[in-house]
């Protein structure tokens, strides 16, 4: 820094780009964000979009239903590679749903003002995210219908689940995920539900908010006990967003198979999952606040903070990357060094150098201040972000599964028509909820922002 | 007349315009010896408890006693199947494999205290609650926007109609209003 420049924690710099834009009071952020909701007639392009991705979504439909009649097999799966596209996309959404949570509970823990505008959406971003990631396991299982044996029952047959298996960690770690998720994001939607029941004109709305908002009044008894909740919500998310991500890692780094067996899975798969996660709020608050034109709530400074998280966590996968090839080098075992060998030379090179390219390379522009207040910048590098933890997951799976110890256990992976079917059609799933949800709920938390309008005017005075 | 007034009135309430004027108004109203005093705001505001004197809430006991029932609970649930209910023989090693057991015991203690958490507020807030009396009074819809309100209410010792009004006014509340109870 030069010495002519501001701190950067300055009132200066601070007033230059703010967490919220100037001259809110507490009605006005309340008719702005419920507007969206309420009185905005829906423009046409909600309903092209939405059009465009439930179609999406109807090839998902077409693509499962077709899976169900014929089986797995008309997949790209075969044995050696058991795995494929299933696992890569089940990994994948799983990732981008962990940027939700972090920033709703790390970021509320340590204080951060900036997370009140965009930590509505990036939990709702999570619980979809979850939901496609969640169907993957289950298509994969070949019949879906019994995905009931995961979970602890008494059965007449007298089975029980192997708890001993990193698969069962998996079904709890995501289950719990799920539901935490889906109780933190409801508890923070109750007062502005309430706020929607009580400005909604029309009937239907009033008794449907009604019934959401279970008769919330905001009584200082019950926000008293409700901040209690709120914040051991964000206590318990912390860690168990931490969790989620590395018990997925297990699947793999329990495992023998070269490439999997390593101990900097779990961290890297967590830093890696808030990467893509990251990136994807960053894809969906772009467009966001455009339409409906909120570049005064979801501000330059947030997008700049979301840079400079994915910087850092681009930085740690890096250095992940870096380590799987010192440690396969340094070990000497020749199945790891073969493997490593193999990321570089063999059959699926491309993928790997593509995935140098998106992940390490491109995010080093983040550094430059310009590119991070360039918003179409950011839009391309979050896209960039997230094509590269996909090609991640895909070198994780497909490498180490097609060239395991003998070389007559190698294999081809290439998917069929219906992988990819699938895979574009939970990400028409995603974004059909995402429409829908932006349309009937509040997509910035109202009542989160009210309190920001309080401690802004009291930091004026 | 006092008296049959006081069967059939919830309350009475008074309005302000920031979190400033609702703080002052709840502190002086319980200086005056109130203390069936409730308040209302569209967002937690700072302070706001103590100058009600609430205690420390019961939620977090709760979501403790979630949290040790998940993870306790979890944990000796994995031990029952390994050891008792399907027990395998893996190459002759230990049934009770505990270290194996940890990430769902950990997931379910998360899963038990975050579960207790959220039920137990809403239970101790008794929520759902589709009617209160405060929704008697029209200005309320402002109490989930822009607006504090403070209610005296009837079940105080204290409770005089003309009485509270006088203080609410002391205070600067506008729009002073008689909640009625049905």
């Amino acid at each position: 820094m030069s010495a002519g420049q501001p701190p950067l924690d300055s009132p200066e710099i601070r007033r230059l780009t703010p967490v919220i834009g100037p001259g809110y009071t507490y009605g006005s952020v309340t008719d702005k964000i419920s507007a969206i909701v309420l009185t905005r007639p829906t423009s046409i392009g909600w309903y092209i979009g939405f059009l465009i991705a439930f179609s999406v979504m109807g090839m998902m439909t077409v693509a499962i239903g077709w899976l169900i009649i014929k089986g797995t097999g008309i997949w790209g799966i075969n044995i050696p590679i058991g795995w494929g596209f299933a696992i890569v996309n089940f990994v994948w959404w799983i990732g981008i749903g962990h940027a939700g949570t972090l920033i709703s509970a790390i970021l509320f823990l340590l204080n951060q003002k900036w997370r009140t505008s965009i930590n509505r959406f990036a939990e709702a971003m999570t619980l979809f995210a979850v939901a496609c990631a969640g169907m993957f396991p289950l298509i994969h299982t070949g019949r879906p219908w019994m995905a009931f044996y995961m979970f602890p029952y008494p059965s007449t047959m007298g089975i029980w689940p192997q708890f001993r298996s990193p698969l069962i960690w998996d079904v709890f770690a995501v289950s719990t995920y799920g539901t935490v998720s889906l109780m933190f994001w409801f508890v923070g939607l109750i007062p502005d539900l309430a706020t929607l029941r009580d400005r909604s004109v029309k009937k239907p709305m009033k008794i449907i908010y009604g019934m959401l908002s279970m008769g919330w009044r905001g009584s200082a008894r019950h926000w008293h006990r409700y901040q209690s909740a709120y914040l051991l919500l964000a206590g318990l998310a912390t860690p168990l967003v931490l969790s989620v991500h590395s018990v997925i890692s297990f699947d793999f780094s329990v495992a023998i198979v070269p490439g999997w067996h390593t101990t900097v899975f779990p961290p890297y798969f967590v830093a890696g999952a808030i990467y893509s996660g990251f990136a994807m709020v960053l894809t969906i608050a772009i467009p966001l606040r455009k339409a409906y034109g909120l570049e005064d709530f979801i501000t330059m400074r947030h997008l700049d903070n979301m840079a400079k998280v994915m910087l850092a966590t681009g930085l740690i996968v890096a250095y992940g990357y870096f380590i799987e090839f010192f440690m396969a080098s340094y070990s000497g075992n020749k199945f790891d060094v073969f493997l490593v060998q193999q990321r570089l030379h063999g059959p699926y090179a491309p993928f790997y150098y593509a995935l140098i390219l998106c992940n390490i390379l491109i995010p080093q522009l983040l550094w430059s201040f310009k590119m991070r207040h360039n918003v179409a910048v950011l839009f391309i590098m979050s896209i960039v972000v997230n094509i590269g933890m996909w090609l991640e997951r895909f070198v994780i799976v497909v490498i180490s599964l097609t060239r395991d110890f003998v070389p007559s256990a190698w294999g081809r992976y290439s998917p069929t028509v219906w992988d990819w079917a699938t895979f574009i059609g939970t990400m028409g799933m995603f974004v059909t909820l995402i429409f829908l949800f932006v349309r009937v709920l509040p997509a910035i938390s109202i009542a989160e922002m009210r309190e920001l309008v309080a401690e802004t005017s009291e930091d004026e005075k | 007349m006092q008296h049959l007034h006081r069967s059939h009135i919830y309350g009475v309430m008074g309005e302000f315009g920031d979190p400033a004027e609702l703080i002052h108004a709840v502190e002086k109203i319980r200086a005056a010896g109130y203390r069936r005093v409730n308040a209302y705001s569209p967002f937690p505001v700072e302070g706001l408890s103590e100058a009600l004197g609430l205690k420390r809430d019961m939620v977090s006991t709760i979501c403790l006693l979630g949290g040790l029932a998940g993870g306790v609970g979890g944990f000796f649930f994995q031990y029952w199947v390994a050891t008792t209910a399907y027990p395998l023989n893996i190459g002759g090693r230990p049934l009770n494999s505990w270290p194996a057991f940890i990430p769902v015991t950990f997931e379910l203690t998360i899963l038990g205290a975050s579960l207790a958490a959220v039920f137990g507020m809403l239970a101790l807030n008794k929520l759902p609650q589709p009617h209160h009396p405060v929704f008697n009074v029209p200005r309320f819809t402002h109490a989930s926007a822009d607006r504090f309100f403070v209610c005296i209410e009837a079940k105080d010792p204290k409770f005089h109609l003309a009485e509270c009004a006088r203080i609410l006014q002391e205070v600067h509340a506008h729009h002073i209003t008689e909640v009625s109870d049905d």
